[in-house]
């Protein structure tokens, strides 16, 4: 159960080696948290010990878990349910760049299956659990990069765009079902997923992601940009004519 | 056939949806309670999540057409589970009777009232409502309804795990409990403002067992010299001589009992703000007398904030939350300390109020115990609440203190193990009348009860 001032028992996350969804954990972490579990393709590199170290007494545990397996995704989440017991919050963060993709069909291909496929039927798979049980929240890892997608990573942005698009459509569909989904939206965030790129402007750390996340957990927010002031920005961006658009895009 | 509704507590945190059924005490056991379980929903006036069941029943019991029935040769009355204080005082009073205890609130269900085992202003005396019920019935989960009392033959354990026991032993469908003769509907009422904790804290000390009910409003959002200053309130019911002395006027109708509802509040924004907590406890304080002798009405008295409709909606969609602990007489330095923090941090809402316990009722998990209870409002949106709690709640029981379940919505299972000793005794007798786990609440999951 997540109580009063929002604190959760249990937190699933997907994609459990991501730098942002470990510190999202870490931001959560109280009296009241008892188990986390990370959802991982390779439980070998999960690291979960250390993730647990930064805790002040809940456990941490791997589990596997594949985003392209899409039919594997509700026996998965019914199986950590039966393990754990109601999930409170299920962070969904995983996903690739997939730098590539733009001139490779295949893979291309490949990172619409993990992104935004594996998102799609993982999501559905929460979904359901979190409506069965009466309440919990789906936390979603958007990206700014599918608000208007760039040419220098429209594919990947694309795949944001989708997932957006599911995850605050699932909000509406889990109105009034005791279930939640807040979708968050980072601008660049500085992990181990960007590693060796050049800041852009409002980069952030996924500590701050983190904290605006928490925040937005405590307001009951359907949508959270981070850093906030994203939302601004893009509310302007959006609108800009595509020669302005694509000379920002450098 | 139920429906499905988001439920929260008083508090209006934490919700969840449950299917809500609606059902007369004869049909208790027909509901259907899945794997998720069933609980009994009286008022909704428990601050938490003791009466939601996410994904599960929630049940709410229909009183029948004849739910009161009083026995003025014993003073007795025999209520359906579903009736509320309101109605129940409404047909009481007038023959010169009232509930041995009451809460600030009228609007909790006998079945509430018994599963929480409430207090009230008298507890130094009466102790809780648990403590003057005869009998109750219960539908237990196997679907069989029994009767049982504090006597050794009447399932005496089951009766005393069932008197604060959340809803979690069965669901209660009628009790019978010993009332109060009155002779007016006034109460005889001495006023008394103290400038701070210290004096507080003596005042109570000394006087408190020469009335039948003491209390006393704290303010604890005021830094400075004024830390605790404070309104204490003591009184007894007040007799028709007494009426003669101090409010003759009122010796015309001296058993009516017909309060109104002022307004009701409309959705808002939290207003609860520190200014506008500090304006309030300010007033509150002043208009107090130094000294007064006054002969307040029944609502007057114990249900102040009752003249309010859903006054919780003065938070906002945040909701808020209630916190009351007990910490043992011996344990008064903790009381300080803590009154210190709340003042410290600055959060602490409205008139928190202070009491002294008499001894426990025998309810397995009854709250109250001999010590200084302390209550006090939070808005639930406030920033950084979680780290301040824990340290609060710490500070309880290493004292050997306890916090009150029909008003808990964040603690954690060890905190509450820490307060109960007798938890896990009262573990053992639930499963044994309840062994596939039929009733569930919210509460009861959060915090480990099952």
């Amino acid at each position: 159960m997540n109580n009063a001032i929002h604190q959760p028992q249990t937190v699933v996350v997907l994609g459990g080696k991501s730098d942002i969804a470990r510190a999202i954990v870490v931001a959560l972490d109280s009296a009241s948290l008892r188990t986390v579990v990370l959802g991982c393709r390779n439980t070998d590199t999960a690291d979960a010990a250390g993730l647990e170290a930064q805790l002040s007494g809940a456990t941490v545990t791997a589990r596997h878990f594949d985003a392209t397996d899409h039919a594997g995704h509700a026996d998965w989440v019914s199986a950590v349910a039966s393990d754990h017991g109601d999930l409170d919050i299920v962070i969904q963060a995983f996903g690739q760049l997939g730098l590539d993709a733009a001139d490779d069909p295949v893979a291309a291909a490949d990172l619409v299956n993990v992104n935004y496929a594996g998102a799609v039927s993982s999501g559905l798979a929460v979904a359901d659990r979190l409506r069965a049980q009466g309440h919990g929240v789906l936390v979603a890892l958007s990206s700014v990069a599918g608000v208007r997608t760039r040419a220098s990573n429209f594919v990947y942005g694309s795949t944001k765009a989708g997932l957006d698009a599911f995850t605050t459509g699932l909000g509406h569909a889990l109105h009034g079902s005791g279930a939640r989904v807040m979708t968050v939206r980072p601008g660049m965030v500085r992990t181990s997923m960007t590693e060796g790129m050049d800041d852009a402007p409002f980069t952030v750390d996924a500590v701050d992601v983190a904290a605006a996340t928490v925040n937005g957990l405590r307001k009951k927010k359907a949508v959270v940009w981070a850093p906030a002031k994203l939302q601004g920005v893009f509310g302007l961006l959006r609108f800009a004519p595509d020669f302005v658009w694509r000379k920002l895009d450098t | 056939m139920g429906h499905q509704e988001l439920l929260t507590g008083w508090g209006r945190t934490s919700a969840t949806s449950a299917t809500v059924e609606s059902v007369g005490a004869d049909d208790v056991a027909q509901v259907a309670s899945g794997q998720r379980g069933a609980i009994a929903r009286g008022l909704g006036r428990a601050y938490g999540d003791p009466a939601q069941n996410g994904g599960g029943a929630v049940i709410r019991v229909q009183p029948s057409a004849n739910p009161v029935w009083i026995d003025t040769v014993e003073s007795t009355a025999t209520v359906d589970a579903g009736v509320s204080f309101d109605e129940l005082l409404r047909r009481i009073v007038p023959h010169g009777f009232f509930v041995p205890v009451t809460p600030g609130t009228r609007f909790i269900t006998v079945g509430g009232a018994i599963a929480s085992d409430v207090h009230g202003k008298g507890h130094h005396r009466d102790l809780t409502f648990g403590h003057h019920v005869l009998s109750l019935d219960i539908v237990l989960a196997d679907g069989s309804e029994r009767t049982i009392g504090p006597d050794a033959d009447a399932d005496a354990e089951l009766y005393w795990a069932t008197i604060g026991g959340m809803g979690l032993t069965g669901v209660i469908t009628r009790a019978t409990f010993r009332l109060l003769r009155i002779e007016t509907n006034r109460c005889l009422v001495e006023t008394q403002r103290l400038p701070d904790l210290e004096a507080l804290i003596a005042a109570m000390s000394d006087g408190d067992a020469d009335h039948r009910y003491s209390v006393a409003w704290v303010d604890l959002a005021t830094k400075g010299s004024t830390v605790g200053r404070s309104i204490l309130e003591r009184g007894d019911h007040a007799t028709l001589d007494d009426l003669a002395e101090h409010a003759p006027k009122a010796l015309r109708n001296p058993l009516a009992f017909a309060p109104g509802s002022l307004a009701s509040v409309p959705p808002v924004p939290n207003v609860m703000n520190r200014l506008a907590v500090r304006t309030f406890n300010e007033l509150w304080f002043r208009k107090a007398p130094k000294q007064h002798i006054g002969t307040p009405t029944l609502t007057g008295f114990f249900h102040p904030l009752d003249g309010v409709g859903d006054w919780n909606r003065f938070y906002g969609t945040s909701g808020f939350l209630q916190y009351q602990f007990v910490v043992p007489f011996d344990a008064i330095d903790t009381l300080r300390e803590i009154v210190d923090r709340v003042v410290a941090n600055g959060n602490a809402s409205v008139i928190s109020v202070l009491k002294r316990f008499g001894a426990e009722s025998g309810g397995f998990l009854s709250f109250p115990k001999p010590g200084w209870t302390l209550t006090f409002d939070l808005a639930a949106g406030v920033p950084g609440l979680g780290p301040f709690l824990a340290e609060l709640d710490q500070l309880v029981v290493n004292a050997g203190g306890r916090h009150y379940l029909a008003k808990d919505a964040h603690t954690t299972p060890d905190i509450i193990r820490a307060g109960y000793p007798r938890l896990d005794a009262w573990k053992a007798i639930r499963r044994s009348v309840d062994p596939d786990g039929r009733w569930a609440s919210d509460q009861a999951r959060r915090l480990d009860l099952l």
